[in-house]
């Protein structure tokens, strides 16, 4: 169990370490391929990735909340999962984040906050209705492990990254074709520079959707990282597996969930890439393999123990 | 310039023995801190007893024995002195409940009873809260250990007295599964 986080969180910072230098390579090309009148393009790029961020990094946790239809429910309104995540919270040493239950049927969860001071947990009716109480503390230690892990601002930076690589090809690339620039004819004139061009226009097409794709990867890592701490949590690999098990047999599509919002919760909530998608552009890893991870862990204790 | 050099190496080595220090003191008050928490917990147990006893002593009137174990057990563990007798009283204590539990499984009536399952949820959760206070007890205690214990740290912590903290043990008796269904 203790593998499984150190292990994830590796992996995690080689991407991002992949992330960043991919950044650095793409905005050195295009540098280079549009020297001078590029850097007003960047700095602009810059700005405008910075105001993202911050507004999703002070608001977004209040967006996700919205966007999902979730109300706030007191001890009283909702006694065993307010105790669940309370108990959570003694088990991390955290405070307590603000509960909210989101009025669908399908089971579902997911948290955001941008620390443990400033968190909200968000769990579906349906959630609440279909797990016992072992298996809501499974999910529940799940999603509050991804705030403790701070999960959320990782994926603010890896987003930032994104859009800063996404946003520089974009300039580059009208820049390009809609003339408005020098040419490097007063450096490496000549086959050279046609090269560097058209090599800077390849990645300029091609480094979005890596970066996209990276940036999903991480968001895989993170999820099994979340499992681990979760486990670390309740010490009890089976309970969140059972859930994930029952999640993955409901067929129920989750109504308030889209596209933008999807990565928050704890599984695909988007039910038309069925159960073998395992592409390189999922938020999640594949279900299965989750659950296979968190038997082994419970198999391996066992096997200690006796 | 020789002279430059070494301030900055004397420089860096307080730097690094000051965050090291300060590294041990917040992790010795994480450990007394959730050592507290535990008491917290336990004494929130005691506040929860009296009502339970009250809702099931009208359905349960067979079972005097057994009402006022958990209330003497209760008792005990509030007068208790000292952290030994405080624990050997609260573990108990934590038998008596489980007996209460596993009786009150033979009334259907005691079970369908809203206060009643309310207030069971309310005495899971707080055995649970026990459970995980200790466990993060431990958690601590040994991350402040391995500061301890390890390399560099250990030279500060030996420098300045700080000592490696004991664990929580769970007695024999409490690790006996009770096949009671809590739901």
């Amino acid at each position: 169990m203790y593998e499984q986080i150190s292990k994830n969180k590796r992996l995690s910072y080689f991407l991002i370490v992949v992330m960043t230098a991919l950044l650095i390579v793409i905005g050195f090309a295009i540098g280079y391929a549009a020297t001078g009148v590029g850097y007003f393009g960047i700095a602009l790029a810059v700005i405008i990735a910075l105001a993202m961020t911050l507004t999703s990094y002070y608001k977004g946790d209040k967006i996700a909340l919205a966007t999902s239809h979730a109300r706030r429910v007191t001890h009283d309104e909702a006694p065993q999962l307010f105790n669940v995540v309370e108990e959570m919270s003694i088990a991390s040493g955290n405070p307590m984040p603000a509960v909210y239950i989101i009025d669908d049927s399908a089971p579902n969860a997911f948290a955001t906050g941008r620390n443990p001071e400033h968190s909200s947990i968000a769990v579906t009716q349906g959630l609440i209705d279909k797990m016992n109480r072992e298996e809501l503390q499974g999910v529940v230690a799940h999603e509050m492990s991804h705030v403790r892990n701070y999960d959320i601002l990782f994926a603010t930076l890896v987003g930032v990254m994104v859009g800063a690589i996404a946003l520089m090809a974009d300039f580059f690339l009208r820049f390009t074709f809609f003339g408005g620039g020098r040419r490097s004819s007063n450096n490496n004139s000549g086959i050279f520079g046609i090269i560097i061009l058209v090599a800077a226009l390849v990645l300029a097409i091609l480094a979005p959707i890596a970066a996209r794709a990276v940036q999903l990867a991480i968001s895989r890592k993170r999820e099994y990282l979340a499992d681990a701490s979760a486990v670390e949590l309740t010490r009890n690999p089976n309970g969140l597996a059972n859930a994930l098990q029952k999640i993955a047999d409901d067929t129920e599509q989750l109504e308030v969930a889209n596209r933008a919002t999807a990565h928050l919760y704890i599984a695909q909530p988007i039910k038309k890439f069925k159960e073998k998608s395992r592409g390189l552009f999922d938020t999640h890893p594949p279900i299965q393999e989750r659950i296979g991870v968190l038997r082994a862990m419970a198999s391996g204790a066992a096997g200690a123990a006796s | 310039m020789i002279a430059l050099i070494i301030i900055a190496i004397v420089v860096v080595i307080v730097g690094g023995i000051i965050a090291i220090y300060n590294s041990l003191v917040r992790s010795r008050n994480k450990v007394d801190n959730s050592w507290k928490q535990i008491d917290v917990q336990l004494k929130r147990r005691h506040d929860l007893i009296p009502n339970l006893v009250e809702i099931v002593k009208d359905y349960m009137s067979y079972e005097q024995e057994v009402l006022e174990n958990v209330t003497k057990a209760r008792s005990q563990a509030m007068q208790a002195q000292g952290p030994a007798d405080a624990a050997k009283a609260e573990n108990m204590l934590t038998g008596a409940l489980k007996s209460l539990f596993a009786v009150a499984e033979n009334y259907p009536d005691l079970k369908a009873n809203q206060n009643v399952s309310q207030l069971q949820e309310e005495l899971t959760s707080t055995e649970n809260k026990i459970a995980f206070a200790r466990q993060l007890y431990n958690d601590v205690v040994m991350a402040f250990n391995n500061k301890v214990q390890t390399f560099p740290s250990n030279i500060i912590a030996g420098a300045f007295g700080f000592g490696a903290r004991e664990y929580f043990e769970t007695p024999e008796e409490e690790k006996e599964p009770v096949a009671v269904d809590l739901r």
